[in-house]
């Protein structure tokens, strides 16, 4: 009844390029983003931030880069936590080694040194495809757990392999309290968000979904498999990695190389699974499933009143997860995003559908 | 019929999102209750469940104890609640965030029992004031109070662990030169604990003149045929182990494997449990291992344990595991915590004490041998005394081997030289200092 684009024309072409098609979309986005920023640091408290949110930020953050990969040019990678890894100690030597620089431009040089990492892992995927790119990317995950562990100076010589980070400041600011973190971090999100939106619906971000869709096909209509493959991989390694020094700087403070281990690349992949390929709001959904999930279900029988041992509610816990990843499967293939989109179709022709 | 599906499915979305906004709004709202709350992080799953059960148990008992025994500290009821971290750091750190505010006057201290979890709080206690125990584990340089301000290594850390083997091992072979030219491996945990003892190991070596063979085992630790291989071919004149749940099991039975003896193995305190030695059978026999604290066997707060708690059907774990290694240390533990709020409480008065109220009590302990046995611990630990500067209190082990049914403590009390550690300690904690701009605590003024 009022999720309808009726009457809203599009009288040129500016308009009709919009992000957000519909004016609806376009006010409930604006609400989101000012009920973000300046309700929600009103409102939650210290845990919120620090358990749930911030790692959800950094975490849609990285599910977004490897979306860009996977989802948009189809080339299937499980090694992105390496990359996560390369921007963090990056970002962890640049502020060791110039304290002088600014935050920002920490992480944009973290990212760049991710994305230059990630192209030269990406060259296999210019020979082989699927299955075997997956499992070529593998390696990236395993030598950089080997180079973080074992060559010292990533880690500043510190005797037990763990690096901590200052704390951040930058024009003045000191980024120390969860709510200022929360908010640079959004902020940080948000302005990712767009590039990313607008990168997809580029030149760049076509020939990408071409080689994903088929290659040979993108080969015949002019479009560089080099070109289009490497830059998918260095765009998605510098998301990643800038995910990846945030992750460090704002979210662990101190890492160990085990911080980044296969099971963070194997959870990104699951999030862009879930929340839906090749959708930048199938990220989102995917890392709040991801992050927010597991430590729900841990504190749902506390929360009702139902006495269980520790044990037993983790045990419950994985158990539980573990269902509902099968059950959004099978109900949607193609994630939670598509649910998101099917809803909003409904939306339109509700109360009349036919 | 699909759409019906469809739209249940949404009601189900909603509801997750739902419950995600409760969970926000249930902000803990307790009243002014004469209660001390212990946050209790503990991994009763994953690969280190083995070892994690033991402590847990260990630690939640003595806590019931006192309350069912003495009514609490000094008429404060002990509360606690424990959360499952898994020794994942992440979670832990979620751990730390769900508990640190509960309670009257918020968490008394955590004991995080894992090395990660500790360097990634350690940057959080600077705000939140409440302090991280670690007994017997953690960063080696936390013992300088004037750098790490929450941080409390208590009764020792890695670099007195591998100083007193190194110590142990140089008697054996009759003096601590007689190690010139001899290879010495250390089999450890590929993970900050693993690596704490690196950097003292080097600087003995650079002493005594022994070569130094490193060799890392991925978590979990149960694939380790790389690394024995390494050891038959290399040949090393010993083997320290620094391993942790299930990797420990595999190194004994690896060596069984290899051939490599027993005898010539020597554990850390955390590699010389009951867990760490039945799955090898009887290839574990002769086995050394360090003791931190608490030795196995059952005392007179094991007695108390039984009639006060596990006889009345309160026990949170089995009767027969009662004064096994762990489930000591994790009652040593919980001891520490307490006797460190009963010393608070003297300053600050019998109430329920605040985490930067509780680090006074830390930083004035005095268990001395007295109060050891008074407490019903009298052989199970050594005394504690710490000041401001100086957060371990203590630095002494002994040494027990397994003889294939139990642990034997050996004589002798091996104490680590602090020539050599207290200079590394200094050094790594100025870095630290510098690296997160932290200012120093003088603790001449605030005693």
């Amino acid at each position: 009844m009022f999720y309808r684009e009726n009457g809203q024309y599009k009288t040129s072409y500016a308009a009709d390029q919009q992000m957000l098609p519909i004016l609806q979309d376009r006010v409930l986005m604006a609400g989101v983003i000012v009920f973000a920023f300046a309700v929600v640091p009103f409102l939650a408290s210290d845990y919120l931030f620090l358990s749930l949110l911030i790692p959800f930020l950094i975490l849609a953050l990285a599910a977004i880069g490897l979306n860009l990969l996977v989802g948009y040019c189809g080339q299937i990678s499980i090694g992105h936590a390496a990359f996560m890894a390369v921007g963090a100690y990056a970002a962890y030597n640049l502020a060791l080694r110039i304290p002088q620089l600014n935050f920002l431009v920490v992480l944009v040089l973290a990212g760049l040194i991710a994305a230059a990492v990630g192209m030269l892992f990406g060259i296999p995927s210019l020979r082989i495809k699927g299955l075997y790119l997956a499992v070529a990317t593998l390696a990236a995950q395993f030598f950089m757990d080997w180079l973080f562990a074992r060559v010292k100076w990533f880690t500043d010589y510190s005797s037990s392999g763990s690096v901590s980070t200052a704390p951040v400041e930058m024009f003045g600011w000191k980024i120390d309290t969860p709510t200022e973190k929360y908010v640079f971090l959004l902020a940080v999100l948000i302005v990712f968000t767009l590039v990313a939106k607008n990168l997809v619906r580029s030149h760049i971000g076509r020939a990408w979904m071409a080689m994903r869709d088929m290659d040979v096909a993108a080969e015949v209509i002019g479009i560089r498999p080099v070109y289009a493959k490497l830059s998918a991989f260095a765009v998605s390694s510098f998301y990643v990695g800038v995910a990846g020094a945030l992750w460090g700087f704002m979210h662990l403070g101190a890492w160990e190389p085990l911080a980044f281990n296969l099971t963070l690349s194997l959870n990104l992949l699951f999030m862009i699974i879930i929340g839906g390929m090749g959708s930048l709001l199938g990220s989102y959904f995917g890392a709040a499933f991801i992050v927010v999930l597991p430590i729900l279900l841990n504190q749902f029988p506390a929360m009702l009143g139902i006495p269980l041992s520790t044990a037993m509610v983790s045990h419950l816990e994985l158990m539980i997860f573990g269902i509902l990843i099968v059950f959004f499967l099978i109900v949607e293939p193609h994630g939670l995003a598509r649910l998101w989109a099917i809803g909003k179709e409904k939306l339109r022709l509700w109360p009349f559908p036919h | 019929m699909r759409q019906a599906a469809k739209t249940r499915l949404l009601a189900t979305a909603a509801g997750v999102v739902l419950a995600a906004a409760a969970v926000t709004a249930s902000a803990p709202a307790f009243s002014q209750a004469k209660e001390q709350f212990f946050p209790v992080l503990s991994y009763r799953t994953g690969a280190y469940a083995p070892n994690g059960v033991p402590f847990a148990n260990g630690y939640v008992d003595y806590l019931k104890l006192v309350n069912a025994r003495d009514g609490g500290i000094n008429g404060v009821k002990i509360t606690f609640e424990e959360c499952e971290t898994g020794y994942a750091t992440d979670r832990g750190v979620e751990c730390y965030e769900r508990l640190k505010g509960k309670g009257p006057t918020g968490a008394t201290l955590f004991h995080p029992l894992s090395t990660g979890i500790t360097f990634a709080v350690t940057d959080k206690s600077f705000n939140d004031k409440i302090p991280i125990v670690t007994a017997g584990y953690g960063r080696a340089d936390s013992v300088d109070g004037t750098v790490f301000g929450w941080n409390f290594p208590l009764g020792g850390t890695y670099w007195d662990a591998a100083d007193i083997v190194v110590q142990y091992v140089g008697k054996k072979e009759g003096g601590l030169d007689k190690l010139k030219g001899k290879k010495i491996a250390l089999v450890y945990h590929d993970s900050p604990y693993g690596k704490e003892p690196i950097a003292l190991l080097q600087e003995r070596a650079k002493m005594h003149g022994y070569e130094l063979l490193l060799l890392p085992v991925t978590h979990p630790g149960v694939e380790q045929k790389a690394t024995w291989l390494q050891i038959r071919q290399q040949r090393p004149d010993y083997v320290f182990l620094w391993g942790w749940g299930v990797m420990n099991s595999t190194s004994i039975k690896e060596a069984v494997a290899t051939g490599y003896p027993r005898e010539k193995m020597y554990g850390v305190w955390w590699s010389g449990a009951e867990p760490d030695v039945t799955p090898a059978g009887d290839g574990a026999k002769g086995y050394n291992a360090l003791v931190f604290l608490a030795p196995a066997g059952q005392g007179a707060v094991h007695k108390d344990m039984l009639k006060y708690v596990y006889d009345k059907g309160q026990g949170t774990g089995k009767k027969e595991e009662i004064g096994d290694v762990l489930y000591n240390r994790g009652l040593t533990a919980a001891l520490m915590s307490v006797e460190a709020v009963k010393r608070a409480q003297v300053k600050y008065g019998k109430k329920p004490l605040k985490g930067e109220e509780v680090r006074w009590g830390l930083e004035n302990l005095a268990i001395d041998q007295g109060a050891i046995k008074k407490l019903g611990f009298e052989g199970f630990m050594t005394p504690i005394s710490t000041s401001c500067v100086d957060h371990a209190g203590g630095r002494s082990a002994t040494m027990h081997i397994w003889d294939g049914k139990k642990w034997n403590v050996q004589p002798g009390v091996y104490e680590a030289d602090q020539q050599i550690i207290k200079p590394m300690i200094r050094a790594s904690a100025e870095k630290y200092a510098a690296e997160k701009k932290i200012a120093k605590r003088d603790c001449a003024k605030e005693q």
